[in-house]
């Protein structure tokens, strides 16, 4: 089927998500919009999908105008989407899942017998091994997303767009999603596949549309280099390769333990955690998204409830203590969740970048505070972060992801720490502000702090980290120098121990990903 | 080229790996089942009536009893009877002990066997303690159980309906008594009770399209929308009722009563026949409603597209199904439910209405929905066990009134059910699984 989308156009207030964008999907392709976070790719295909009302401009389909007022319309004219954040409801089962909307009856009950055979069938076709039976919820996170393409198919979606299906996945899972992305295409699917990584564009496309800022800014062949698909995307020339000094290891700063988390239901999602950060080192936290990661950083700053085993910072014990007393100590924490844990959206800039200090020399006493020292502290940060915003009294909420993000960055790094935790501290940011607020970290190694650094993105763990820990499950599968081969990182992210992922390595195992990195001048 | 390792797609469900020490609050279900039971041993046993006899009465002679297989009653000897049960819920408690001792997950079957074991042995006590010299129908205790399990299972289920849809219920207590007052008002306007019947729902759908109106239309905190229509139904009933029902009672609010439906033969068996075949139609409608609304929530298309909606909305919303329209249905549905509910205090009871007559019912209903798991069988059987609580109320009121004996004031009589509630409630909060998307609004761009 042929999708066209003509002069899109959605705003939200007064920014304009969309401006007037043109698109062609031509059957049985795979056609990649490439764009920065936050440039408009994923408005726009909820606008396609029903989700969002356009103010203006056409969708057809095979040439005739359509109108989607939801998204029933549009699955009912052949359209399903892989959402970024997966549409299934995690009590269900797989089959109820998939057949959730569109549900076979048998004698006015649900025919689960049916939905079952479906799945299977489905799940055979592409290889897949899916229990029908299986609840969402137990189902790790490829896997989910498996069954939210069976849940498009079944619908029989013949343009079918992925909303960044790769940010869940490991290499190798990306490997296998494009493989079935090319086997779809070759069945006549038409496929709209939406990123930001550069070499899955290049490795999967037949057609390129990068977007920056709500508007087409150019169509690309697949061939182009790297460098060129970057510039396009940034709207300037970037060099993101990251020129690091090699780490000058200390003492041992930050000792962890045996350390292990349990959650209400009675899982373990940290298991025995033992790993240790010198001062002036810093240790990268790899894996895929709900690991335990984000257990791993609560533990340490005392956000969870039921930790056992040992974390020492220069020899006292971290474990059993209030996240106050352990920011006291020194521990500067970026959160994961900007948006819930990191900043209080209705707050000023201002009192957003003391908020973990607010009561401390020199911002205030235990009853009061020195608004002085707090403006002057924004209005010292606020142009070193180089954070856009109208003044510094505006409420948080007012900025854009990316500066919000820089906010949580300057108030971490704006004091004399004795350990930084930062989870993902770059995401949402567009490309030129990651280059500055890595070199801060970096600064901060030099300057003898220890850091630990989780990113769920390969590319800054690389970057960033002096070593590497992988984690898998609640554990870490094994610690690695910073400069191991992608592939084995890659492997290990899948559940391989560091030994079992450099054998395959040696034997040939290579994904696309990593070739690609080899020939781009983009790392 | 040919030697690349397959790497198999992981589609298995993760294992978890589940903690095998024992959780920090094992420990406190079979401390508070000793103590209980050492309450019980104390309180009901040793220092008990010694000599008095404590007598259950159970088959009746018109019942079909056939070679005498219920005995008419059962005589206990008070303080050897209590004794015995006390040290029976001590040796449940024991087994709790040691069940949540051993295991880090103990199974659930074991466990609630046990629990069950522990309470009736001590309910028991305690009866055979209160009744010391006297006698308890059984039959009699059964019956007003059922009668008063009605309003609150039904105002459970609406509680379901709505909740398992994503709105939070408050106003059950409003739209109980909404089809309270408008049973008795149709039915003794028109002089028939069964257009009463009719009407309850009919009347109480108001609540339930306000309560949708603010909580699904104007997205208010949903909470707040139901506590004000609680006032409100108050207000209006109140109003109407002191005005035109007390002005002309006999037009406007004349006790009418729904003929008791004698099922033959079935209702003849002992004890349990007149509790459950002697009763009226809105009983059976509430085992009716029970059944299919539990097939209709679990096994239908109708249901899963309910429970979609209530545990993530915008999935449901992806594949098609409209939100807030299956919201507005489903609030609506439960206010009519609801509605029967309260048809059960007027009609069902044969009463005229009352100000404020429904006396928090709707909190309670709403503490047995919970304490149902937001499942209506769960539902029914927390709405029974509350009732059983108020029921023993009423009979022990009335018994120590007349005699002498063990003597409990009435008033603290009276807390007995909100007591049950609220232990039963606190027990099992942090361990019901709540429909994800309960009390959120959905609103589309």
């Amino acid at each position: 089927m042929k999708l066209e989308l003509r002069g899109i156009t959605k705003t939200f207030g007064t920014f304009v998500a969309n401006d007037a964008i043109d698109l062609v999907v031509e059957p049985g392709e795979i056609h990649s919009l490439l764009g920065e976070n936050g440039a408009g790719k994923s408005t726009l295909m909820n606008v396609l999908y029903g989700l969002y009302r356009p103010d203006g401009g056409q969708i057809l389909l095979d040439d005739r105008p359509v109108s989607f007022s939801d998204p029933g319309d549009a699955m009912a004219a052949g359209i399903g989407m892989v959402h970024q954040h997966f549409m299934l409801v995690p009590v269900f089962t797989v089959a109820e899942n998939m057949v959730l909307g569109n549900e076979p009856t048998r004698g006015g009950l649900l025919d689960l017998a049916a939905a079952r055979k479906l799945v299977c069938e489905i799940s055979a076709r592409f290889g897949f091994d899916l229990d029908p039976d299986a609840l969402v919820e137990d189902l790790p996170v490829g896997a989910q997303q498996r069954v939210e393409i069976i849940k498009a198919l079944s619908r029989r979606a013949e343009v079918l767009v992925l909303d960044e299906p790769t940010a869940v996945l490991t290499p190798y899972e990306t490997d296998e999603l494009m493989a079935i992305m090319r086997q779809l295409r070759d069945e006549g699917t038409s496929i709209v596949f939406i990123t930001h990584k550069l070499r899955e564009v290049k490795a999967v496309s037949d057609r390129i549309t990068v977007i920056r800022r709500g508007k087409v800014v150019g169509e690309a062949d697949p061939s182009a280099d790297q460098a060129e698909l970057a510039s396009l995307m940034v709207g300037r020339q970037v060099s993101l390769a990251q020129e690091k000094a090699p780490a000058a290891p200390g003492e041992i700063a930050l000792e962890v333990e045996d350390l292990r988390v349990t959650d209400e239901a009675g899982t373990r999602t940290l298991d025995g955690v033992s790993f240790e950060v010198r001062h002036g080192e810093v240790l990268g936290i790899a894996g895929v998204q709900g690991n335990g990661q984000t257990e791993l950083t609560e533990a340490l700053l005392g956000l969870q409830d039921s930790v056992a085993g040992s974390a020492r910072l220069e020899g006292r014990q971290l474990v059993g203590r209030s996240t106050k007393q352990i920011l006291d100590a020194g521990v500067g924490f970026v959160p994961e969740d900007r948006t819930h844990d990191a900043l209080v959206a209705d707050f000023s800039v201002a009192e957003n970048l003391v908020l973990d200090q607010h009561d401390r020399a020199p911002f205030g006493t235990a009853v009061s505070m020195s608004l002085k020292a707090i403006a002057e502290n924004a209005n010292k940060l606020i142009p070193e972060f180089d954070i856009r915003t109208g003044s510094a009294a505006s409420a948080a909420s007012t900025l854009s992801g990316g500066n919000q993000q820089k906010i949580v960055m300057a108030r971490a790094l704006n004091r004399e720490l004795a350990l930084l935790i930062a989870s993902q501290p770059t995401r949402g940011v567009d490309v030129g502000s990651i280059e500055f607020l890595h070199r801060r970290i970096l600064d901060e190694r030099d300057k003898g702090t220890p850091v630990v650094i989780v990113s769920t993105e390969l590319d800054e763990v690389t970057q960033l980290a002096d070593r590497i820990a992988v984690m898998y499950r609640g554990r870490i599968l094994g610690i690695v120098p910073g400069d191991e081969d992608r592939d084995v990182l890659g492997l290990m992210m899948a559940g391989y121990t560091a030994d079992a992922a450099r054998e395959a390595v040696a034997a040939g195992a290579r994904t696309t990903d990593s070739q690609l990195a080899d020939e781009g001048d983009i790392a | 080229m040919s030697t690349a390792p397959v790497v198999v797609a992981d589609d298995s469900v993760v294992e978890k790996r589940l903690d095998d020490s024992r959780p920090a609050g094992w420990w406190h279900l079979p401390a508070t089942a000793t103590v209980l039971g050492l309450i019980a041993l104390v309180f009901f046993g040793l220092r008990g009536l010694p000599g008095a006899e404590s007598v259950f009465a159970l088959a009746r002679e018109t019942d079909l009893n056939p070679l005498g297989l219920v005995p008419e009653r059962v005589t206990l000897p008070s303080q050897g009877g209590a004794i015995a049960l006390s040290v029976l819920a001590l040796a449940a408690s024991a087994g709790l002990w040691v069940l949540q001792a051993r295991k880090a997950r103990p199974s659930r079957g074991v466990r609630i066997a046990l629990i069950a074991v522990f309470a009736v042995a001590w309910v028991l006590a305690f009866m055979t303690w209160v009744i010391s010299q006297r006698s308890l129908d059984v039959t009699t205790l059964l019956q007003g159980t059922i009668v008063l399990a009605v309003p609150l299972a039904f105002g459970a289920l609406s509680g379901v309906l709505s909740e398992r849809a994503g709105v939070i219920n408050i106003a059950i207590e409003g739209q109980l008594l909404f089809g309270a007052f408008g049973a008795t008002l149709v039915g003794s306007l028109t002089g028939n009770v069964w257009l009463g019947l009719l009407a309850a729902p009919l009347v109480a759908l108001i609540m339930g399209a306000l309560l949708a109106l603010f909580a699904v239309g104007y997205q208010v905190q949903q909470i707040i929308v139901g506590v004000v229509l609680n006032v409100l139904a108050i207000g209006v009933t109140s109003f109407f009722f002191g005005t035109v029902m007390r002005d002309n009672p006999g037009l406007f609010n004349a006790p009418l009563r729904l003929p008791t439906l004698r099922i033959p033969v079935l209702a003849d068996l002992p004890v349990i026949g007149r509790v459950l075949f002697e009763q009226n139609i809105l009983v059976y409608l509430m085992w009716i409603i029970v059944a299919g609304l539990t097939v209709a929530l679990f096994r239908t298309r109708w249901g899963l597209r309910v429970r979609a909606v209530g545990e993530h909305p915008k999935a449901a919303d992806t594949v098609g199904i409209a939100v807030n329209l299956t919201r507005w249905k489903n609030v609506l549905l439960g206010a009519a439910v609801a509605g029967l509910g309260g048809a059960t205090l007027t009609i069902g009871t044969g009463v005229a209405f009352g100000e404020e007559m429904s006396a928090g019912k709707g909190y309670i209903a709403l503490a047995a929905m919970i304490l149902g798991r937001y499942h209506p069988v769960g539902a029914l059987l927390a709405a029974l066990t509350f009732a059983f609580a108020d029921s023993l109320q009423l009979r022990l009121g009335t018994m120590s009134a007349a005699e002498g004996g063990v003597s409990i004031p009435g008033d603290f009589l009276l807390m007995l059910p909100y007591v049950v509630a609220l232990f039963a409630v606190a027990g099992v909060v942090g361990r019901v699984r709540v429909p994800a998307a309960n009390g959120q609004p959905y609103v589309k761009q």
